[in-house]
């Protein structure tokens, strides 16, 4: 169910990375523990996390901005594992973008090029090229500072393609951003990697965010790779309960992790139910959550729709039968798996 | 609007307005009093005789070393401040601390002090004076010695302006550039440098208007020879406890050369630190 980092597509990684065995500690902090990943060439793969649980770390090491303890960094099949950043290929987006505050966009955009002696004319069209991309072009001679947030981190990617690198890295790229911007530049980037195809791996503690962007995406957690999957796999066949619950909302229904929308409102009692007086209707925009308490003194709550609240004639108070919709994808007793998930 | 509303509005209370005249007051009768008495004295008998002063070879001299030693010291502590800068907030290592609080310690002690020292080690009798004499380099009473003496009393100027600029702009920037493709070098001249250009100015101005005017710790380690190992100020000082006007007048014409140029430095500070707050 989970194709975790399947070794027969190593030969001809083409452009992907390839990390074997990574482990970094801080002092007597953690944080990577044999890491092995594989990212696709040419995907758009998303490493998800809680805070702290060292994907970025992950990240850095990737782009040589920080070394392992032990383990290999292939990167497009050449081992990468101690060449500096400079020699990498990889291109780079910084949380708080960290343009060059100094030079206009179109500037810090050839800022690549210009190191690499490109002649004028060649940097003067791929610039123009890549602000194009960026939607950046009437903002080519304005300085960082008279960008938003969000022109300034399509700027720092503009900045880090303009050198063609083998593959992208962004650290947390909308994490400094409002939420509106934040949903525009995920389609947005969607949409660039299907023009561009550059091998990408992003960083993100955002579940929504990886699940909508992302082709493929690595669960981490204290250090250790949880699950590695398809959007829909990692929502629908949770390796453990870790996953399933930090990628979507999730209730305990007769001590089984389930999500609040996979459970059937029952009125009257049927094999598999449980009993449950509803406590509580809360409004929450187009949907509501019917909050209530089991026998055994445990809160489930449903997600239900306005219409199906009118149909099922819910009111707080009242009693209904619930039963999950779906199977559930592992053992009710199973806690966290500590050990990687099998193949 | 109502006369309420406005009278509340108003900033300047009476208080204010006493407030300002004791500013001014003091202002005045400490700066700009002696100011213009310097000017009034120094063309009290036309341009002239401020020119044969101007033009004369011992005051050319002094100008001529104040303007060498000065900038030898200047670009010193550019060098030093900025490369200190960058060691100081980029690594951590052991030491840190205390070669940092090191690098103050000659701005706070007195210039005479400092001069002293810097003979108890470089004179004839000093720690290394006698081996340096004997390979024929001559600190103390020369052009050397001075330039020491300039050096540490200015040494953490510029590294104390370079300091929070590059604190505040943090290493992403840089590891931008590096994963861009850039070398250390690159990275230095394209990125740092640039980051830190206004702060560095400033620190530069700073350190050179205290450079041409410091006059302690020389005069301990020039022995100021007229037309030999005499700054500007030292020139103004020796003039002045000369006899007769013609001395003073010297005195007074030199002096004023430094004020315009302390003026003109201070017009470039000024210029500078908007700029630098700004960005």
């Amino acid at each position: 169910m989970n194709d975790h980092a399947t070794p027969q597509s190593s030969p001809e990684a083409r452009s992907g990375i390839v990390v074997r065995g990574v482990h970094r500690s801080f002092g007597d902090f953690v944080a990577l523990e044999d890491i092995d990943l594989e990212v696709k060439p040419g995907g758009l793969t998303a490493l998800l996390g809680p805070s702290g649980g060292g994907k970025s770390t992950l990240l850095r090491i990737i782009a040589g901005l920080d070394y392992p303890d032990s383990g290999t960094v292939e990167i497009g099949g050449r081992d990468a594992t101690f060449l500096p950043p400079q020699r990498r290929s990889v291109g780079f987006v910084f949380q708080h973008y960290a343009a060059f505050k100094h030079l206009t966009t179109a500037r810090n955009v050839a800022f690549g090029l210009e190191i690499r002696k490109r002649p004028k004319a060649e940097v003067r069209d791929r610039v123009r090229e890549l602000l194009e991309l960026v939607h950046l072009e009437q903002f080519a001679d304005r300085l960082p500072s008279q960008l938003s947030g969000g022109q300034r981190q399509r700027m720092a990617l503009a900045r880090a393609l303009a050198v063609q690198p083998e593959v992208l890295l962004l650290d947390e790229p909308f994490g400094a951003l409002d939420a509106k911007v934040r949903k525009e530049l995920r389609d947005w980037l969607r949409r660039l990697h299907d023009e561009v195809h550059v091998t990408t791996l992003f960083v993100t503690h955002d579940q929504e965010e990886a699940l909508e962007v992302a082709d493929e995406i690595v669960v981490i957690s204290q250090g250790r790779i949880e699950q590695v999957g398809s959007p829909a796999q990692l929502y629908d066949h949770p390796a453990n309960e870790f996953v399933m619950s930090f990628l979507g909302p999730v209730t305990r229904l007769g001590g089984v992790l389930v999500r609040p929308h996979d459970i059937e409102v029952l009125t009257d009692e049927r094999a598999g139910a449980v009993q449950v007086e509803v406590t509580k209707l809360l409004r929450v925009g187009h949907e509501v959550r019917v909050e209530t308490r089991a026998q055994d003194g445990s809160t489930p709550w449903v997600q239900l729709t306005r219409a199906q609240v009118a149909e099922l004639g819910l009111v707080a108070g009242g009693t209904v039968w619930l039963r999950p919709l779906v199977a559930t994808p592992f053992p009710a007793d199973s806690s966290r798996t500590p050990e990687p998930v099998p193949a | 609007m109502d006369a309420r509303v406005r009278r509340a509005r108003r900033r300047t209370t009476r208080t204010a307005w006493v407030l300002r005249l004791v500013a001014i007051g003091y202002v005045l009768g400490l700066v700009a009093l002696p100011v213009v008495s310097v000017v009034q004295h120094t063309f009290a008998d036309g341009l002239a005789p401020v020119w044969d002063v101007l033009t004369s070879d011992d005051f050319l001299a002094a100008l001529r070393l104040t303007a060498v030693v000065a900038g030898i010291a200047t670009v010193l502590n550019t060098v030093f401040g900025v490369g200190m800068g960058v060691l100081l907030v980029r690594y951590r290592f052991w030491g840190r601390r205390f070669v940092s609080a090191v690098i103050d310690l000659p701005v706070s002690i007195s210039p005479i002090v400092v001069g002293v020292a810097l003979i108890l080690v470089y004179g004839t009798y000093g720690w290394f004076g006698g081996a340096l004499e004997d390979a024929g380099v001559r600190v103390i009473f020369s052009v050397p010695g001075m330039v020491l003496a300039t050096v540490l009393v200015s040494l953490p100027l510029v590294l104390r302006e370079v300091v929070p600029t590059l604190e505040e702009a943090g290493v992403e920037q840089e590891q931008a550039a590096q994963s861009l493709g850039a070398s250390a070098w690159q990275r230095f001249w394209r990125v740092t440098l640039p980051t830190i250009r206004w702060a560095l100015a400033y620190g530069v101005a700073l350190s050179l208007a205290r450079s041409l005017g410091e006059f302690g710790a020389v005069r301990v380690v020039s022995g100021s020879v007229a037309g030999e190992s005499q700054t500007l100020t030292l020139y103004v000082n020796d003039s002045y406890q000369e006899l007769g006007a013609d001395a003073q007048r010297q005195a007074f014409a030199a002096a004023f050369v430094l004020m315009a140029i302390a003026v003109a430095l201070i017009v470039v500070i000024a210029a500078l630190r908007p700029k630098e707050e700004r960005s």
